[in-house]
């Protein structure tokens, strides 16, 4: 695959938190409009990785391009941003703006978009979460559900290339884990380049092109839905699988 | 409840001191008659400059913790460093001392290189009292800023905002219930540290006392009285930190 079509491309990549090893030799490369999803038991790494393809964790060795930038220094680092938006487990809104003002501070101040065109996005993302009913409540107004799906809609305003999902529905009741599935393999659907950690793995069959599995901060195994739950290559991989799915 | 303890006890000095035994001479500041009408004046016009130097070293105080605490705060320890050190350093000062070295020492540093100023008792005092309460305003920012989670910087970077942007429209809108109760307190602590400008000679309520003592020979009375006049300033400064307690905590829970 040559690197101009590649959204994401990471080459051995090295973390460590001090003496301890996050991440060992990673290489991962993401197509546009390729949805990956990436598993593996908690302290494997997920986070950590997703979080160096937007910079909120610095590495060690490797590279990572970004739809053709290569991560080196603040300008850069600033341009990758602009391209990739972020959805938290923990939401992550800001308590004290109102919903509307969390989509609009983004677009306004970042960017320098007059307050009504911001407004306008918001609301039309809003309607794609399907909550454009609560833009003048508060964040704690809300339900865990609604508030990720706000979160979700204030990353698509910035209208990045690339969304990461790191773990969106852990956090939530399972009365409300649906309806921020839905939204995502929704924009799966619309083409999305996306890379999501998570262990719904329904969810996975449906929306993802390839699964990821990691293991003590290493890429175990990589494959497609249906090789990955059908046939699992590794042990650890075979392990994990069982666990989960027994649930 | 303390506004009736505080009451009480002034009624019995005063009753102490007006009954017979003639060991108390509260003529000196007695309104009624002319030199004690205008003694009173002449303690009570204190006020004035006391509440000014305290407001303004108060202002300074706030913008160099500030200052001092946004670097402190920074993954980079280079830049964490020099803040830490001043605040280490200034914390560990005596007021008295570092009152002496602005007013009689800073003048001269800054005559070597070049800067002809006179720093009168006012300013002395202000740029003594600022410096030494900005140690203390550092760490009000900075545990207060610290107070709120690092998930709302992430989630501030995420969406393109700057540094600048980031604190200013995420961090310190949320920060300042935690930050503005604390720097009121600490208004207490610099109305009480600006006695010590008396000894520089600025006639603040201290330094009025003092010299109507010289002349007057009555300590007792004329210090009773300068007692009560920082308590009355204090415990209104304290009123207002209650009220700004109870609506930032109603804010809180909102
Ligand atoms: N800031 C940090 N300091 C030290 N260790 C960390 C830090 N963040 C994560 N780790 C460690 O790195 C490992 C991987 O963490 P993480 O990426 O969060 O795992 P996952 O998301 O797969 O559960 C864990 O063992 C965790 O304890
Ligand atoms: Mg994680």
């Amino acid at each position: 695959m040559d690197t101009a079509k590649q959204a994401i491309k990471i080459r051995g990549l090295n973390k460590w938190y001090d003496d301890f090893h996050a991440l060992k030799d990673i290489d991962l490369a993401v197509a546009h409009g390729e949805r990956v999803v990436i598993c593996g038991p908690s302290g494997s790494g997920k986070s950590t990785l997703i979080r160096c393809v937007n910079s909120l964790e610095t590495h060690n060795t490797g590279t990572i391009i970004v739809d053709g930038i290569e991560m080196k220094d603040e300008v850069s680092i600033n341009e990758i941003l602009s391209e990739v938006g972020m959805v938290f487990q923990q939401f992550n809104l800001f308590p004290h703006l109102t919903i509307l003002q969390n989509l609009t501070l983004g677009p306004i101040k970042a960017r320098g978009m007059t307050k009504a065109a911001a407004e306008e996005r918001a609301m039309k993302y809003l309607e794609r979460v399907r909550i454009p009913d609560q833009a003048h409540k508060r964040p704690a107004e809300l339900s865990g559900g609604q508030q990720q799906r706000v979160a979700i809609a204030r990353s698509l305003c910035m209208e990045p290339k690339i969304m990461l999902f790191d773990e969106p529905t852990s956090a939530l009741d399972p009365e409300m884990i649906s309806e921020v599935l839905d939204v995502i393999i929704d924009l799966a659907e619309s083409g999305m380049t996306m890379i999501c950690v998570t262990h719904e793995m329904g969810f996975a069959r449906k929306a993802a092109d390839r699964m990821v599995f990691m293991d003590q901060g290493e890429i175990i195994e990589t494959g497609t839905p249906e090789e990955f739950f059908s046939a699992p290559k590794t042990k650890r991989c075979q392990t994990f699988l069982n666990q989960i799915l027994q649930h | 409840m303390r506004w009736t303890t505080c009451l009480a006890v002034a009624a019995a000095i005063l009753l102490t001191g007006c009954s017979g035994a003639g060991n108390w001479g509260w003529y000196v500041i007695d309104p009624s008659t002319p030199a004690g009408y205008t003694n009173i004046q002449f303690l009570l016009s204190g006020f004035g400059a006391t509440i000014l130097v305290s407001v303004i070293a108060a202002i300074l105080s706030m913008t160099l913790g500030l200052i001092v605490a946004l670097p402190g705060m920074s993954q980079n320890r280079w830049l964490r460093l020099p803040s830490r050190i001043y605040v280490e350093f200034v914390r560990a000062i005596p007021l008295l001392p570092m009152l002496f070295w602005v007013f009689y020492g800073l003048p001269v540093v800054l005559k070597s290189i070049g800067i002809n100023v006179s720093i009168d008792a006012f300013w002395g005092a202000v740029i003594t009292l600022a410096i030494s309460d900005s140690a203390f305003t550092a760490e009000i920012y900075r545990s207060g800023i610290q107070s709120i989670a690092k998930g709302q910087r992430e989630a501030a970077r995420t969406i393109g905002l700057s540094y600048g942007q980031t604190m200013r429209y995420v961090i310190l809108p949320q920060a300042i219930k935690r930050i503005l109760p604390p720097l009121a307190n600490q208004f207490i602590y610099i109305v009480k540290m600006s006695a010590f400008a008396s000894v520089i000679g600025m006639q603040e309520l201290t330094r009025r006392a003092n010299e109507l003592v010289v002349t007057e020979y009555r300590p007792l009375e004329i210090y009773t009285l300068l007692i009560f006049e920082y308590l009355v300033l204090v415990l209104v400064i304290s009123f207002f930190v209650r009220w700004l307690e109870r609506k930032m905590g109603a804010d809180e829970s909102r």
